[in-house]
């Protein structure tokens, strides 16, 4: 399969790329690395007339310790998420969510920003970052503005980012010794999960999120709040899929998904809890 | 568009449609049809191969993202008429059952012992789990790469 004939521009700055999407307008689109949207153009479920590629954009590609939080470039890849030190010591739920994603191959190309923007929910890092309490930084026409991880999914693949806005960069607050658990079911090696859990906990602090439990990530409120009120793990496991509205679909019925999701953040709070 | 791509050592100057995948490019512009497509849709690994000694699949990327790259496939390991270590070990333990997804299991194998010389039988399930063998040939694959490792 070959994606339709489109146009294809290359931008050296975020300014750049900013002006040039401006310029083509609704048909055109950023390509990052590429993982997400090109299997979407190969199946003519996307069909932009332009891409603007700015994965070449070298001051995208970072990951900086920023005292309270990590800063992370929208261009940078999985495979340097994954195997940051910086993010291992500060972030080390994010550096594993990292390595869950695709395969190698896909983590080579593939980028966070990218991902996030894509906005599906059953990809790994929007929930995961969503469950750290992530701000997004996005740039356009007429300069920055951060959006809270908690506003940013709007629904299915759909963000808060304007057409000519571009995610720049991750700000995740540093974890501070919480623990943590990432879980993914699925039933093939490098699939997409049916269900996956993002959950970290210090004392009776949590954040957990939920990967491909609606048309977005979820966040399970419910849970940190029982958590917070002296709930044991598996009681407060029990309101998983409190905020989710899952949809049922070849893989999993709607109802499974809520059976998966109490278990998943069990197991993922009792490794969070070890 | 114009692109100079450096494939296995030759900088080539072609002129692409935009929307020509690398494993078109590689296959159907330069005649190296030791790549394979697979499933065409990312998931099988069968058309792996480096870009800047990297393994990426090669059916998810486009030619101008190629652009200024270095791409090695599978023609390009022999050197001299000698195989690749990985070649070889693969010959050795028998890794291959059709041979269909060998170039991409290959090359991946490669990438993978770049980033993890001393893998564990684990590590090595693990980091090919983006190559696909539909013969189910794992278990010689694994003995390969690990032969590999240690042959190092």
């Amino acid at each position: 399969m070959i994606p339709a004939p489109f146009d294809y521009k290359r931008a050296s700055s975020a300014a750049e790329a900013i002006a040039l999407v401006g310029e083509y307008g609704d048909d055109a689109k950023f390509l990052a690395g590429g993982h997400s949207l090109l299997p979407l153009m190969k199946l003519r479920l996307a069909q932009p007339s332009v891409l603007v590629d700015i994965a070449r954009i070298k001051d995208l590609s970072y990951i900086r310790d920023e005292g309270n939080h990590i800063a992370i470039g929208a261009m940078t890849r999985h495979m340097d998420v994954e195997k940051s030190p910086i993010v291992l010591q500060h972030l080390p739920l994010l550096a594993n969510a990292a390595s869950h994603v695709g395969d190698p191959q896909v983590r080579h190309r593939g980028t966070i920003g990218g991902s996030i923007a894509h906005a599906d929910s059953a990809s790994d890092l929007p929930a995961t970052t969503l469950a750290l309490g992530a701000t997004y930084v996005a740039q356009g026409p007429n300069g920055t503005r951060e959006i809270p991880a908690s506003e940013f999914f709007k629904g299915f693949l759909e963000s808060a980012l304007a057409p000519d806005e571009m995610l720049t960069e991750i700000r995740v607050p540093k974890m501070n010794g919480a623990t943590w658990g990432f879980q993914k079911f699925n039933r093939r090696a490098q699939d997409w999960a049916i269900v996956g859990v993002a959950a970290w906990k210090r004392g009776t602090e949590s954040g957990v999120a939920l990967v491909n439990m609606g048309s977005v990530p979820v966040l399970a409120t419910s849970v940190s709040k029982a958590i917070a009120s002296g709930a044991s793990i598996p009681e407060a496991a029990e309101l998983a899929a409190a905020e989710a509205e899952p949809q049922s679909d070849l893989n999993a019925s709607a109802e499974y998904r809520v059976h998966l999701a109490k278990v998943l953040v069990r197991r993922a709070l009792e490794s969070a809890n070890a | 568009m114009k692109v100079s791509i450096t494939v296995n050592g030759t900088t080539h100057e072609s002129d692409v449609e935009p929307r020509t995948l690398l494993v078109q490019y590689v296959r159907e512009t330069l005649g190296l049809t030791g790549t394979n497509i697979g499933c065409d849709t990312s998931s099988c690994g069968a058309c792996s191969l480096h870009v800047d000694g990297e393994s990426v699949k090669s059916c998810t990327l486009l030619a101008v993202q190629a652009d200024g790259c270095n791409v090695t496939t599978i023609e390009g390991l022999a050197q001299n008429g000698e195989m690749h270590p990985m070649q070889k070990a693969f010959m050795e333990n028998h890794g291959l059952q059709c041979g269909y997804c060998t170039p991409g299991m290959v090359m991946a194998s490669i990438s993978l012992l770049k980033e993890n010389p001393n893998p564990t039988e684990d590590d090595v399930r693990i980091g090919l789990e983006g190559n696909l063998c539909r013969c189910t040939g794992y278990h010689n694959i694994v003995k390969s790469v690990l032969a590999a490792a240690k042959a190092q």
